[in-house]
């Protein structure tokens, strides 16, 4: 008896809390915590890393409160568009396919994708130009994906599900791939080290710093990737603003996103984030 | 709601359906001979083989079956030895891996289904079996394996509808089963609700036919 | 072992507070789960065709689809609903709700099928004089539920509803899209962290078959109580 009365009670009591109302003032970033360098966790499940620190400094130039919020990478546009947060800092590079969904603020670091294998496989020392832009287009870039069209020919190819990586290897440039697609970048890693995957693609800084921790033999091969399905830099995703409140709170949120980052960029305190975090400028 | 969007992945999430049944249906099969095997293991006398046979099904029943599928996907495949042996044929591909996971998961489950079957058949039976002269091999297969099987049938129907819910886990090793692609379309799409839905519904649909075909079966062996 | 260490250096105290996150989560979806069972077992037990449909859409959907979906489209799904009901009451602004409360009614819904279920099949049991005799007596109707259905249907529900609990306890590590950090979620961050997926899962596995073990001695402990008297 007394087990359903207090059944009862505690179920009202949870549904009492559990409407929990939001102060308007408050920016809320979703993050997804497992792409390190950009943003990752430590052994004390404390968030860290590039985005991380700079969106805690975008604050401080906006004058906001923040959360940082910590989201699954498959789920962060469509938790974005359920206002579960008011932006995306998480690597995601600004493509025209995303911009269908949400908007971007002005790019605020460069993403360099990059092929990794491990060493000693036969994709090692392919023959093309160090860095190829799709959006140029041109015999380069012509030459460098036919190169890879016959290299990756039945070869299985493992990336990030929803990202621009996926997108590439997806649109055929690089002919039939057999793609595979994880969760997480953590989960590429590790298959590109047991043998599964023949070649991964990701963020060149996502495979060096794999390298680094885990010791592992990976290779960087082929060219560096910018323009086209791999976008223009790495931004702030923000819901498109619309007429009502909420819409013209967003249509306000990317403005003091953009006025902030450009004057962090002024003080210098991407680059310097960029450099303690990748080891070089990325910054943009 | 996206109505079109929800018309348009259904032949893609109908194709996929066609993995999620090969994975069901292998699994299944493994899943019977292992569940047999450890049902008769939990039977002897030996208290030995009896208490493995007993480990076995608790694990696997006391823990989720994500954790055992990553144990067996992610976990194994980073043991440099398993590597270089043999069995890394089947280990390197996320197929097989998946169906290892599935099979001793619902092996576990079946072999408690068919123990309890076994164990509720009256001694009676068998006595009566043993009177007429027939030998106990004879009345294992021919009286004990055919009142265990009608006697398991509405569990072991449950457990296959918990199968097919558990093949969606594939997903999570790269596999493009219903989940998998459910979640690649909304990968590009970013409408989850609507594709869910879509997927969902075909998920029903197949336990309403797993639910009706254990019915009739039941009426069929009913005595 | 150093993987384990607690303070900063391991991941034993994160793994600790993710096991009692574990166990939180669960307990609390066990009681929305029988809250959703004390509405839906009268409706599938009601004569009433309409009230009897609902009643069975509930159990039959949730049972036939299979978790992670049902977790996923109320993660997705539940926020919006609530937005959408207070702004027609005028109200526009985000509705924060926790990653706790959002993940326990995920698995609540979800164990709630199967306690319904349970709770039907106990009712469906009890011998049908006890109705007749306690009618005779006149006994009002709400006390002869509580007084006499529920202490019987509570009785032989327990070994039932163990398994439920066992459903739900093993259903809490699927709610990782919710970013509650239970076990499943902790260690699949230690494991992307130290890149040793073997050792996490094998303890996270460890981890449950702790609770199991633990929490099914308590029930076997109930049933003896409840059995008292028979």
């Amino acid at each position: 008896m007394n087990i359903f009365k207090k059944t009862i009670f505690s179920v009202l009591a949870s549904l009492l809390i559990v409407g929990n109302v939001y102060a308007a003032d408050k920016i809320r970033i979703g993050t997804e915590g497992a792409y390190p360098p950009w943003n990752s966790k430590d052994a004390s499940g404390k968030l860290i890393g590039f985005e991380v620190e700079l969106a805690w400094s975008l604050c401080r130039y906006m004058g906001k409160q923040c959360e940082i919020v910590e989201q699954d990478w498959d789920g962060m546009i469509p938790a974005l568009l359920m206002r579960k947060f008011d932006a995306i800092m998480a690597g995601m590079s600004i493509t025209a396919e995303r911009q269908k969904t949400i908007t971007f603020s002005q790019g605020y670091a460069d993403e360099v994708a990059q092929l990794a294998v491990m060493k000693g496989s036969s994709l090692e020392g392919m023959d093309t130009p160090s860095g190829i832009n799709l959006s140029l287009g041109g015999s380069d870039v012509n030459k460098a994906l036919k190169t890879l069209t016959g290299a990756l020919a039945g070869k299985t190819v493992c990336v990030q599900t929803a990202t621009i990586h996926q997108n590439f290897l997806d649109s055929g440039d690089v002919g039939a791939v057999n793609v595979r697609t994880y969760k997480t970048q953590d989960e590429v890693n590790l298959d590109l080290a047991s043998g599964r995957c023949d070649a991964a693609l990701a963020a060149a800084v996502a495979f060096t710093d794999y390298a680094e921790k885990s010791g592992k033999s990976v290779v960087l091969v082929g060219p560096t990737f910018s323009g086209g399905a791999f976008g223009n830099g790495v931004g702030v995703g923000i819901r498109q603003g619309g007429d009502d409140t909420i819409g013209k709170r967003d249509a306000e949120l990317l403005k003091s996103f953009n006025k902030a980052i450009d004057e962090a960029r002024k003080d210098g305190v991407i680059s310097k984030l960029a450099i303690k975090h990748f080891g070089f400028d990325a910054s943009m | 709601m996206d109505f079109e969007l929800m018309i348009n992945s259904l032949p893609k999430l109908l194709n996929a359906t066609v993995i999620t049944l090969k994975l069901l249906s292998l699994s299944l099969f493994f899943g019977l001979f292992i569940g047999f095997l450890f049902a008769v293991l939990r039977m002897n006398k030996n208290p030995i083989i009896n208490k493995f046979a007993y480990g076995y099904s608790y694990v696997f029943r006391g823990t989720p079956l994500l954790v055992q599928i990553f144990i067996i996907y992610y976990g194994l495949g980073q043991v440099e030895y398993l590597r270089s042996t043999v069995l890394w044929v089947i280990l390197k591909e996320p197929y097989w891996c998946a169906i290892i996971a599935f099979a001793l998961n619902t092996g576990a489950y079946t072999s408690e289904i068919l123990r309890s079957a076994f164990q509720t058949i009256k001694p009676g039976m068998i006595e009566a079996g043993k009177s007429l002269g027939i030998s106990s091999k004879i009345i294992f297969y021919k009286i004990q394996i055919p009142i265990a099987i009608r006697q398991s049938l509405p569990a072991y129907g449950n457990e296959i509808i918990l199968m097919l819910k558990g093949t969606s886990l594939a997903s999570t090793v790269t596999l493009m089963d219903l989940t998998g692609v459910a979640k690649y379309i909304i990968s590009t799409t970013f409408k989850p609700i609507e594709v869910f839905i879509v997927a969902g519904g075909i998920y029903l649909f197949m336990t309403f036919l797993v639910h009706n075909t254990i019915k009739y079966l039941e009426r069929k062996f009913s005595y | 072992m150093e993987l384990l260490a607690f303070g900063k250096t391991g991941w034993g105290d994160e793994l600790f507070y993710a096991t009692l996150m574990t166990l939180a989560v669960s307990v609390t979806a066990m009681l929305i789960g029988f809250f959703f069972a004390l509405i839906f077992t009268p409706l599938k037990l009601s004569k009433n065709k309409f009230l009897n449909l609902i009643g069975n859409f509930y159990t039959t959907v949730i049972r036939g689809v299979p978790e992670l979906l049902v977790i996923y489209l109320f993660f997705f799904g539940g926020s919006g609903t609530i937005m959408f009901v207070a702004s027609m009451f005028g109200y526009f602004e985000y509705i924060e709700i926790n990653a706790f409360i959002t993940g326990s009614f995920a698995i609540g819904i979800i164990s709630g099928a199967y306690s319904t279920e349970v709770f039907r099949g106990a009712i469906q049991s009890i011998d049908k004089g006890q109705f007749e005799a306690s009618k005779v007596l006149g006994i009002k109707k709400h006390i002869q539920f509580y007084k006499v259905i529920l202490p019987q249907m509570l009785r032989l529900a327990i070994p039932n509803l163990s398994n439920v609990w066992q459903i739900t306890l093993k259903d809490t590590s699927l709610i990782s899209v919710t970013g509650l950090v239970e076990i499943m979620r902790q260690s699949y961050i230690a494991a992307g962290s130290t890149r040793d997926p073997l050792f996490f899962y094998s303890f996270a596995a460890v981890l449950y078959l702790l609770l199991t073990y633990f929490s099914m001695k308590l029930i076997n402990k109930l049933e003896l109580k409840y059995s008292r008297g028979y």
